[in-house]
């Protein structure tokens, strides 16, 4: 079993395949139940506190905006524990969303940086392209040890 | 209950969404977020004019023409985005000139930090709930009775007492210890005018220590300084009706509103750096040796473009000054560089989040430098009004607003 970053990292449908395969999906929505469900923490939605933008210092520098840096206290740590990675180009806002296009230009250079195996997708238009899109991420996904 | 809907993007991500909300809870207010369909972000390309690859701002901006359609829905809006994001300080502009210009509802921008706090926005929201909630109030034109106003403000503590829309005694000195600087300046202005204390029908405070001043008299009004100001800017400089840009530079920050029929419309409060306030102007007189009085007209026997000033830094600012004096700059080129280096970094990080129509009045005691208004015309090219006794603005809109609430 290999843990597989994915992006969008907030895509819930490629996370839902890499575990289908029998791999960890490495997503923004766990580290964010993780924060909610931390108990002595008080600042709803996302109990993030002036600390996530600091803690973020280690991916982004100081004078990168802090809704990045806050964002980046939630990926980063992921990207540190991704063995390989699912990268899907254009995917429109059903996919899944960061919600700031900054934060996903350095996720995906992150991510490309890093030295592990990415597999690079354009996202389908069609049933056609949707059938090779899951076909190439199954391939991928056997492929990892 | 106002209800203020957010317009943002990173707030939440930066930790500050509970500051936001416990600043509008401080001042009677509620955070509302208008809601839309993924249908509205695909298309505000159309109906709002843009849409950008963040998907935060386009779905900012698709609650703005949600708001501009639905003016109901809110009473007034906030826009919000990272400090330094080039793509949301274009947006956030956008959506601030959109929701002016297609609905009366006020309009704050600010850009944040993870430093942020609720404190730092308290100001700003107080003002914006006071448009909404004393809109009747700040119609007011005249000042009827014998009242008094207080400003307690950074630097110095002004007051001034009037009667029958006149003003009739002033006073004005340091702020040190807040409450007795407050009790100075309100028996100068006591002893000017002529009148006992006893005698003042109801008093109104305004700035820094409007809260701490206000309970220790037992004002009638204790309201933020945006609002105030700009109501005692139009009164002094008799432009009630119409269109009107308000700017007070003052010694900690510095205020650019918009007034339409002497009501704020949109306002930016800039506090981030000395270089802009009228501390560098202190200091600059204190380099040059001058009394702060005699500064501006120092200036205006200068010309700044002798002078090489690349720094906006209270800092080094400074130290462009005293090596322009040490390389033979003449006093005057370095009095009126300070003044244009103020001038110019209002002009370049709050007069772009307002829309400056005339008459630009500035006002504060900053004002009475000769050489800054003269700057701001330079810059941008209209008459400034510096309107008589503009030193006292925040303390005459006090005392002509609180006149109001005793006929209420």
């Amino acid at each position: 079993m290999a843990k597989v970053i994915v992006y969008p990292p907030t895509s819930m449908i490629l996370s839902d395949l890499v575990e289908r395969m029998g791999h960890k999906a490495l997503v923004v929505p766990e580290a964010v139940r993780r924060l909610v469900t931390a108990s002595g923490i008080e600042s709803p939605p996302l109990n993030m506190t002036p600390e996530e933008p600091k803690k973020g210092l280690r991916y982004a520098a100081v004078d990168v905006p802090s809704g990045v840096r806050g964002r980046m206290s939630l990926i980063g740590p992921i990207i540190e524990e991704a063995e390989a990675a699912i990268i899907v180009e254009d995917p429109g806002w059903l996919t899944g969303c960061a919600g700031c296009s900054r934060t996903n230009e350095l996720v995906r250079l992150l991510i490309r940086t890093k030295g592990v195996p990415v597999l690079d997708l354009s996202y389908p238009t069609n049933d056609a392209e949707a059938k090779v899109f899951v076909s190439k991420i199954r391939t991928f996904l056997e492929g990892l040890k | 209950m106002i209800r203020i809907a957010q317009l943002s993007c990173g707030s939440e991500y930066s930790g500050i969404q509970k500051e936001i909300e416990r600043a509008a809870e401080t001042v009677g207010a509620k955070i509302i977020y208008p809601e839309v369909s993924l249908e509205d972000i695909l298309n505000v390309e159309k109906t709002f004019g843009v849409s950008v690859s963040s998907g935060d701002l386009n779905l900012a901006m698709a609650r703005a023409v949600r708001i501009v359609q639905n003016p109901d829905l809110a009473d007034a809006v906030i826009v919000m985005t990272c400090f330094r994001c080039a793509e949301a300080a274009i947006i956030r502009s956008e959506i601030r000139k959109y929701i002016h210009e297609h609905s009366k509802i006020p309009v704050l921008s600010y850009s944040f930090t993870e430093r942020t706090t609720a404190e730092t926005l308290l100001t700003r929201m107080e003002a914006l709930v006071t448009t909404v909630k004393y809109r009747g109030l700040l119609a007011r034109e005249k000042q009827k009775g014998l009242t008094a106003g207080i400003d307690s403000g950074s630097t110095t503590t002004k007051a001034v007492v009037m009667r029958d829309n006149v003003v009739i005694g002033t006073g004005w000195v340091p702020t040190n210890e807040v409450l007795k600087s407050a009790e100075d300046a309100l028996q100068a202005a006591l002893k000017m005018a002529g009148v006992a204390k006893e005698d003042i029908a109801a008093t109104g405070v305004t700035g820094y220590g409007r809260f701490l001043v206000g309970k220790h008299i037992n004002a009638r009004l204790i309201q933020e300084e945006i609002t105030v100001n700009s109501k005692g800017a139009v009164f002094l400089a008799d432009a009630q009706k119409g269109t009107a840009t308000v700017i007070d530079i003052g010694g900690m920050d510095n205020k650019a509103i918009s007034v339409q029929d002497g009501i704020p419309g949109g306002f930016t409060m800039g506090g981030i750096c000395a270089g802009a306030s009228g501390r560098f102007l202190e200091l600059t007189a204190k380099r040059l040796g001058v009394d702060i009085t005699e500064l501006g007209k120092l200036a205006l026997k200068g010309d700044y473009r002798n002078v090489a000033m690349n720094s906006y830094c209270i800092v080094f600012g400074t130290q462009s000054l005293v090596n322009s004096l040490a390389l033979g700059c003449k006093p005057e080129d370095v009095a009126m560089a300070a003044c244009h280096s103020v001038a110019e970094q209002v002009f370049e990080q709050q007069l772009q989040e307002v829309e400056v129509k005339e008459p630009v009045i500035m006002v504060g005691g900053t004002s009475l430098i000769e050489g800054l208004p003269k700057a701001m015309e330079e810059l941008l090219h209209v008459l400034v009004t510096v309107p008589k006794n503009a030193q006292y603005i925040g303390a005459v809109g006090a005392a002509l607003l609180v006149s109001g609430l005793l006929e209420d």
